[in-house]
Parts: structure tokens; sequence; C-alpha cells
């Protein structure tokens, strides 16, 4: 005899809750004995409210956001844990025409290169004179807010005095882009095919570009609801590994786009979602492909990474947001639970990577790892070269302070 | 500072619903109230009004732009936070449930603000309320009108008094098993489909 599972899960409607659409819409939640509801939600501090009050048992977040409100720095605090990520990848950097024309006079190119495209905006701000050029971000306990300030800094622009940063809700900032409220914004899908197709901007580059494989959007969980139910938790783990499975074949793509682009999920024209599930995007008069741009399945794209919470640990403290300390190094890894990731699918035949941590950075290629089943890992490199080793943290923290 | 001297900002885009909570301010004694229902330039405004206490829906999508706004402590001249006091979670979730958030001036004692919040929770809730009745009415409103073609129907087609008409309706709803709207619905869906006009 099985057991029934009722979660309810909350989502924001962005291209990347794609995994917990499909868990439900093509039947891997039934299959799995769950009932799954799904919240739409229009802002991440709602999401983070209706978990902490338990009006949502789980939901697709931010991947720092559990940290943060972890180590106190965004309230409520109630304990959040991450079991599974939602995938990697998916975001971009998008700016106005006048912006991207400026920047081409400096030799940024359509192949949105991150070191090019930054160094030319680098010199596009050197030589401005009067209001510093604005960006938006989604979030302040973001990867877009901390990918954006990654690639300006390495790119020789101060993100706090060379230009203003500020938060936006996605679906306002191609408006607030082509009312020159802002110069440039670093935000999920759709909002960047958006812009580009109907607002008349540009992209400038992408997360993969600026980070390959990097960490996005989580799956957040009342910790107490996950102590609670780990059998649900388990389920629904699986069912969400299968449906990243279904979303990462080509030839599902045109049907994810076609069930996301639905009203109760994230709405608007399919044609708008399918460039981020093929990679084939719309750069701004011309097309792209971008390898990696989202990955819901391949290269180990769903487990949780301590290296991951780490790293976004490490740019709280780069930015101002916490104080670096053991104590609060610890609370930023424990947020991020591998080992439910592992109970859940090490039985069912899934390929799990056998460390917990990994060197972000390190792979300049794609990569077979030492794991149960087939699995390969990368490339994950940083544009800029870097590294970043989870058993240093203290010398990341150092070297980047001094930058 | 008394009480009543806090300086309070309503934030709502549903105009009825701010007016609501900022006359149940007024009411209990807070004079210095603002209401913002246009989000244009909301951050920019918040500098210039300087609130000690900020109320807002909970379903805001400028709420993330709110807490960013409030970390930057150059954009405020008092840093704000949330309203929440880890040990007093039952209102934390009261506030959730009803709907409402709201974020105060750094320092600022908690027992000075919950009235405030209180106020606001039992606000919006009466809010829902009368919004959920409202609904209603429109529907029996609705339904009425159904009825009221259906009965003509009758009236005309039978010959039958208006009370035998409603007599009629409410025997095949009971001999069905369903709801004398839903008859009389049927009921001019056919005639209209029979003779385009004759519902009218």
């Amino acid at each position: 005899m099985t057991t029934r599972h009722e979660i309810t899960a909350g989502f924001v409607p962005l291209l990347d809750s794609a995994l917990l659409v499909a868990a439900r819409e093509k039947g891997f939640a039934e299959k799995n004995d769950i009932t799954l509801s799904l919240v739409r939600e229009r802002s991440w501090a709602s999401i983070r409210d209706r978990l902490a009050v338990s009006h949502v048992d789980v939901a697709h977040i931010l991947g720092p956001m559990p940290i943060a409100c972890n180590l106190g720095l965004s309230a409520p605090a109630q304990k959040m844990i991450v079991p599974m990520a939602l995938g990697l990848g998916g975001n971009a950097v998008t700016v106005s025409a006048a912006l991207w024309w400026a920047m081409a006079g400096h030799g940024a190119t359509p192949d949105l290169d991150a070191r090019r495209n930054g160094e030319a905006l680098q010199h596009v701000i050197a030589e401005r004179r009067g209001v510093p050029l604005r960006f938006g971000v989604v979030h302040p306990f973001s990867g877009h807010n901390y990918e954006l300030r990654y690639w300006l800094a390495a790119s020789g622009i101060d993100p706090d005095r060379d230009i203003e940063i500020l938060v936006l809700p996605p679906p306002d900032m191609g408006d607030a882009l082509a009312q020159g409220l802002i110069d440039g914004y670093c935000a999920g899908e759709p909002w960047n095919t958006f812009g580009v197709v109907h607002r008349g901007a540009h992209l400038a580059t992408t997360k993969a570009a600026i980070w390959r494989s990097s960490p996005e959007k989580v799956l957040g969980v009342n910790a107490g609801w996950a102590a609670a139910h780990p059998e649900a938790l388990s389920a629904l783990i699986a069912a969400l590994d299968e449906a990243s499975r279904w979303c990462g074949r080509p030839e599902n793509h045109a049907e994810l786009a076609d069930i996301l682009s639905s009203p109760a999920y994230v709405g608007g024209d399919a044609a708008l979602l399918l460039p981020a599930l093929t990679g084939m995007l719309s750069v701004g008069g011309e097309t792209r492909f971008v390898r990696d741009f989202f990955v819901p399945h391949a290269k180990a794209a769903t487990f949780p990474w301590k290296s991951h919470a780490l790293w976004f640990y490490t740019q709280m403290v780069r930015w101002g947001q916490t104080k670096h300390s053991a104590a609060h190094q610890e609370i930023a890894a424990e947020t991020y639970r591998p080992d439910l990731y592992r109970t859940a699918l090490k039985s069912r035949g899934v390929a799990l990577p056998s460390a917990s941590a990994k060197v972000e950075g390190a792979l300049t290629v794609e990569t077979p790892v030492g794991s149960s089943g087939n699995l390969s890992l990368g490339p994950d490199g940083f544009f800029d070269g870097g590294l970043f080793d989870p058993d240093a943290v203290d010398d990341y923290i150092a070297a980047q302070t001094k930058r | 500072m008394s009480p009543t001297r806090l300086n309070v900002l309503v934030i709502d885009e549903n105009r009825i619903r701010a007016s609501i909570i900022e006359e149940g301010l007024r009411e209990g004694g807070y004079d210095q109230v603002t209401v913002i229902d246009d989000m244009h330039g909301l951050a920019r405004r918040i500098a210039e009004i300087n609130p000690d206490v900020i109320v807002i829906d909970l379903e805001n999508p400028n709420r993330d732009m709110l807490e960013s706004f409030f970390q930057i402590s150059r954009a405020v001249r008092r840093p704000i936070a949330m309203f929440v006091d880890k040990s007093d979670e039952a209102s934390i979730e009261a506030a959730v449930d009803a709907g409402v958030s709201a974020y105060i001036v750094d320092g600022l004692k908690q027992e000075r603000v919950r009235p405030i919040l209180k106020m606001a929770i039992s606000r919006f809730n009466a809010f829902s309320r009368l919004s959920r009745e409202l609904e209603e009415t429109r529907g029996e409103l609705e339904n009425r009108k159904i009825i009221g073609r259906a009965k003509g129907l009758l009236m005309r087609s039978r010959g039958l008094s208006e009370e035998a008409a409603y007599a009629l309706l409410r025997k095949t709803a009971m001999n069905q098993n369903r709801k004398i709207v839903e008859i009389a619905q049927s009921l001019v869906t056919a005639a209209s489909l029979l003779d385009p006009g004759a519902s009218e």
C-alpha cells in the first residue's frame, strides 16, 4: 500500500518554474503518489512569507534566498532547507539599444562574450559623464545580483560606485528599459527575450557566459515540514528528477513552452519561452546559439552542491550583506542538503555525484566524474578564469575584498 | 513621541482597501498617514515621506524592490526592517493570512507598532469579507435575471402566470436535483438556439 502525499508548492511565473510545472502537468507527481498543488506568487518576498507560515510546503526560490533567511538577513526567519536545485543557468544581461550601440563602439559583439562585452561596458562607463548607468536586478539575494556584480567587478567596474543597481519586478524591466528608467537589467526568462523582441533591447551577455553551469533557482523547503514529511519530500525529489529529465529532452521543448504559456503558469506567448529551452536566443537583430543557456537536467543540474551555497555566501560577504564568520559559513553550507537528495534518489538508479562540493570553475571541458551511474559535469568556468575552492573560503573572501 | 505621532505610509494598488486602512488609522488617532496607490516612482516617494511604519499588501509585486530599498541605508534616512518579532509568530501568521505586510523603522518598539498591524489585519480581513459578499451579491443578481427571463419564456409560450412559471421551474429543478438557476439557464439557452431573439 502506498501513501498519498499532498504537497503545495509556490512558484513565481518564470521559465525555470518548468520542473515543478512539468512534474504536475506531465504526471510525474501523480506517478509518485503526490497531489501537487501549484500556487503562483508575484514576488520572492511573498514566496518567503508563505513558506514561513506554511501556506506552501515547498517553493521555487532564488538559490541565495534560503541562505539569507537562515542567516537572519531576510525575515521572517523560519529555518529553510534546499534539498534540490531546479536547474542551472537561465539568466541574461539585457541593455538598452542606446547602451548597446555605445558598447559596440568599444568592441562589443553579438556573440555575448562576457570578457569582450564587459570591457566595452567598462569603456562606456569610463567615458560617461553625469548620471551613472542604472541596472535592474530581481532581488538583493539573487544569482542575478551576484553574477551581474561579478561580471562588472571582473570587468573593472565597481558595481556600487560606477553604476547604480536597483531591484524591479521582472515583468516591469522591459518597460523600465524602454522608458529610460534603467539602462540594463539581469533577469531570468522570458524577460530578456521579451525585452529584445518587444522593447528594442539587446542582449549584452548571459549567465552561462559569466559562469557556465552556475546555480540559479532551487527547491526551498520549510525545514519543519521536511522533518515531519520525509517520505513526501523524497517522493517530490523523485518526481522533480523525472520532470527534469523530460524538460531536458529537445523533443519536448515545444510542448513545455506551450504548457508554460498557460495563464495559470508563466503566461504570455510560447514563442517567448522557447529560446531559453533551445538556446537559440534573440540577441537583437539576430539569433545566436548559446550552449548550456538553461540546463534543467544534464550535468547534475538538480544536485544541491554545498559549493554553490558557499559561493553565494561569499558574495553576500563581498557586497556587504553579511559579515564573514565560521558560524555564518556553516549556516550557509548546512542550508543545502545533498544528503536528502541522495536519500531520495539512490535507490532509483539515478546517477549521483559522489562528492557534495566541488571546486567551481575547475572544469574547462565536460568531464565524467566518479559517481554512481553515468554522469558528466562541466564545463563550469568563470569567464575571468576564477576558481572557487569551497575548502578555502577564507582565502577567496580575502582575495575578493582586496580587489 | 506619542503613538499618534508615528508617520505611517500605506501602499496598496487597491484604492478602496487603502482608504479603508487609512480611515482606520485616523480613527485610531494616527494623523500622519499617507496613502500611495500608484507604484510609479515609489522609491523616491518613500524617501520623501520618510515613514516610521509602512503597511503594504502582501501580494504587491514591488515588495522585493521595497525590501532591497530598505537595505540601502543611504537611500533612506533611517533603516527600515520588516515587522517581525520571532516570538510573535501568531501575528506574523495572522498578517500573512490576511494578506498584509508591514515594515517598521529600526529601533521602534514592537508594542508601539502592534496596534497598527492589528488594525491593518482586521481591516484587510473585513475588506476580503466585503469583496466576497459583493461577489455573492453580484452572482445573486445575475441569477435573478436569468430566472426572470426563463419565467418570461414560460409565461409567453405556455400562457402561465408568473407564480405558475416559477413553480414549474422549481419543480423541474427538484425532480432533476439541480438548482433553479441551472434549469432557467438551460431554458434560456435552448430558447435562444431555437429562436434567436426569443429570449430577449
